[in-house]
């Protein structure tokens, strides 16, 4: 295995919860991880949700999000905001991204957070969260820490690069 | 000796994130061919070798196929 030729080191704050903002922290901290880059995940509010065991409640919402537009018979659609007032709108738009994101071959975001604990990447939940939301750490994969904002400061004031998605 | 790791249909950052834990099990000084069908793939593999210190030896299309030839030297 090549030690460290890029022994630098990266921070991300993770508040999103949906599964279109799961990405990027997932795809930039396995990437970076693979590029030999130390990396220190921190879940804080709803960034929390992807530290949950299973993974299948993430949504998109399509509700105030004009740049999404989801190819669809050739053209590109985008959803009228009164449409994600309709129950289950959300829930068949997140079927359509899941069946789109499989059928171009990309990652899985369980897929992604496997590979981010394959390649030692920090996970640190944050506590106060856990707190206001009523979550119990079992409710969470094991293998995480759970810690404040000075934990996260320690790293970030440490790190070559500090990302907040 | 040269492994060979068929990325074809995987899109970003899997084919990174695949080639880096093939490279684990190819010995200093061999080499590991990628291939991929991602066009991406072609700046991030440069990238990918740049910072990792691995020497990207060949980096060509065909067919809608890129291959990439990665010596581990690190």
């Amino acid at each position: 295995m090549s030690e460290v030729a890029n022994a630098k080191s990266m921070s991300i704050i993770v508040t999103k919860g949906t599964l279109d903002w799961a990405y990027p922290p997932f795809i930039l901290a396995t990437t970076a991880a693979a590029m030999d880059v130390k990396v220190s995940m921190f879940f804080t509010f709803y960034g929390l949700q992807l530290l949950k065991k299973s993974l299948d409640h993430l949504q998109i919402t399509t509700l105030g999000n004009p740049g999404m537009e989801m190819p669809m018979m050739g053209m590109h659609m985008t959803m009228p905001n009164l449409m994600s007032a309709i129950p289950g709108v959300d829930a068949v738009c997140s079927t359509m991204m899941k069946n789109l994101i499989k059928k171009k071959g990309v990652a899985s975001i369980p897929e992604l957070r496997e590979a981010a604990i394959d390649a030692d990447i920090e996970m640190i939940g944050c506590q106060m969260t856990l707190d206001l939301f009523e979550y119990e750490p079992e409710d969470l994969i094991p293998g995480i820490k759970l810690a404040g904002a000075a934990t996260y400061m320690e790293n970030a004031l440490k790190s070559d690069l500090n990302l907040f998605i | 000796m040269t492994t060979t790791l068929d990325t074809k249909g995987m899109n970003c950052p899997l084919p990174i994130l695949k080639a880096k834990k093939a490279l684990k099990d190819v010995a200093s000084g061999e080499t590991l061919q990628v291939l991929s069908t991602d066009p991406g793939s072609v700046k991030d593999f440069e990238a990918f070798c740049r910072s990792t210190g691995n020497e990207l030896v060949e980096s060509s299309e065909a067919d809608g196929i890129f291959t990439y030839m990665i010596k581990k030297s690190a």
